[in-house]
């Protein structure tokens, strides 16, 4: 796997290219990298498989599993596939090095977003997500305790969230219907 | 609620309840000044809910959602059983956000219904029910309201030459489920690519340039504890517009508008990026194109000074 830092320097560099297939599937595979990355952070094995003709979409899809919060970079992720067919579509239109900007722009946001999410959990739960973040918070700093653990606190030096640390934890008040501000499921199924 | 016929909305919107929320009477003062004066410019009556309370916003929510819940449904019940309103427009997107999700919450959960009747009670004013009322943002209220042919007639300063990216932000389409009125097809609002505010601003002969970053994550609240993240993210929003040729950003929240001028001061002054991109609210540029003032709008209390922009498209 490319390092984050790795992916961002050179997003920073890039440049419109005159072969713009080929751009278009290097910035493709850098994002598809990003969302690789959240995904192992988790534990999981990135999936093969694809949405609508994009992995980056699967990926997207596995990444925001129990995490709501993960949907605040859905539209990025839909806006890179919709500029890789722009691009891949019309290589000759008077656009495409525009088309090419903005697909490094909304990969660098990805990348953005995914790094700030992987150091601060929390990041877009507060917002768009709606989820009672203190809840859980309170939920998991009483699991730690009873655990003896404090393991799931903090990074690991890598910068990488411990296996599961970004799994929901059940609401102490869940039984009193608690939480259901949002819904889940309802955004998994979207 | 959400299948009404674009001439009955016209009726229902002329004159709704109007819920400001606190940030607008704070650092998105212009964002309510720029508002009513649009309204009044465009017909449309405003009713200010009486002795509204806090949303619940984000602070509430965290500790108790079913609190936020009924925080929300106490402004919903003051506007539908105290001054017989059957919409309320909230232009904050917070507050839009929380009235629809406490509208979801107590059309869905049981136990949400059970505590708002008991806190109400406590209170001493009457439970909301849902379905009493329709909550709308400002964008719905004047696309519906007077949709972009009554705009185009009362045009008094075309906005022709001004290059708009109109950003959005989260909370006014996210999560999906608590906006069930959109993604309902042709006139209703698209929460993957939300265009209500590039068809007011059109409307009014603005170019709305192709801006992909319209509803991403500007980090938001984590500006407090995670200044550097949010600064990134919104640096790279800024960015984009520039890059897609934007003179101004357009916006449509207090947070959001505040979050992009804040974070564009500190990434100068933090990462020593600097980007100049101007922020005007919606309503400010309506408000311009309708024949006010800057100043009657408010431009002078934007961070971001927009009124050089304005005097260089001869709109000030």
């Amino acid at each position: 796997m490319i390092p984050l830092p790795a992916i961002e320097s050179e997003l920073d560099r890039f440049t419109p290219q005159r072969q713009p297939q080929a751009a278009a599937e290097r910035l493709l595979a850098l994002a598809d990298e990003v969302l690789q990355q959240w995904v192992v952070a988790r534990g999981e094995v990135p999936t093969w498989e694809q949405r609508e003709g994009f992995r980056l979409l699967s990926l997207h899809h596995q990444g925001a599993r129990g995490v709501p919060s993960f949907n605040a970079c859905r539209e990025s992720c839909r806006e890179i596939a919709y500029h890789y067919n722009l691009i891949i579509g019309e290589p000759d239109s008077s656009l495409c090095a525009q088309r090419q900007r903005m697909m490094a722009m909304l990969t660098k946001h990805l990348l953005l977003f995914v790094s700030g999410k992987m150091q601060v959990e929390g990041l877009g739960e507060f917002c768009c997500a709606s989820r009672p973040l203190r809840l859980e918070f309170q939920a998991r700093e009483s699991q730690t305790r009873e655990s003896g653990s404090r393991e799931s606190q903090a990074n690991d030096a890598s910068g990488r969230l411990p296996k599961n640390a970004c799994s929901p934890v059940p609401s102490p008040l869940a039984g009193e219907g608690q939480g259901e501000g949002y819904d889940a499921r309802a955004e998994e199924s979207a | 609620m959400s299948d009404m016929r674009v001439k009955d909305r016209k009726v229902e919107y002329r004159r709704v309840a109007y819920y400001p929320g606190c940030a607008l009477e704070g650092t998105g003062h212009a964002y309510n000044s720029s508002t009513k004066a649009v309204g009044k410019a465009l017909g449309l009556e405003l009713d200010e809910v009486k002795n509204w309370n806090c949303c619940g916003a984000m602070e509430v929510k965290n500790i108790d959602p079913k609190v936020q819940t009924y925080l929300s449904s106490r402004v919903m019940s003051i506007a539908a059983n105290e001054m017989g309103a059957k919409v309320v427009m909230a232009p904050c997107n917070g507050c839009y956000h929380n009235l629809k999700k406490a509208e979801h919450d107590l059309a869905q959960d049981a136990d949400s219904r059970e505590v708002v009747d008991r806190l109400s009670k406590k209170a001493g004013h009457a439970t909301y029910r849902p379905g009493q009322l329709e909550t709308i943002h400002a964008l719905d209220w004047i696309k519906h309201g007077i949709g972009e042919e009554g705009l185009k007639g009362r045009i008094r300063k075309s906005l022709e030459g001004l290059k708009v990216a109109n950003y959005y932000g989260c909370m006014y389409t996210r999560p999906r489920h608590i906006f069930p009125e959109k993604d309902k097809g042709p006139g209703s609002e698209s929460t993957s690519k939300p265009h209500f505010m590039d068809d007011l601003l059109e409307a009014a002969a603005a170019e709305s340039v192709d801006f992909p970053l319209k509803t991403a994550c500007c980090g938001g609240a984590h500006t407090l504890s995670d200044s550097d993240t949010s600064t990134k993210l919104v640096l790279n929003i800024l960015r984009a517009a520039e890059a897609a040729g934007a003179d101004v950003i357009a916006t449509e929240c207090p947070t959001c508008h505040t979050g992009l001028e804040m974070h564009q001061v500190r990434a100068e002054k933090v990462l020593g990026e600097k980007t100049t991109v101007k922020m005007l609210y919606f309503t400010q540029l309506l408000g311009i194109a309708l024949g006010l003032s800057p100043r009657q709008v408010g431009v002078q209390e934007n961070v971001s000074d927009g009124l050089e922009l304005l005097r260089s498209k001869r709109l000030a």
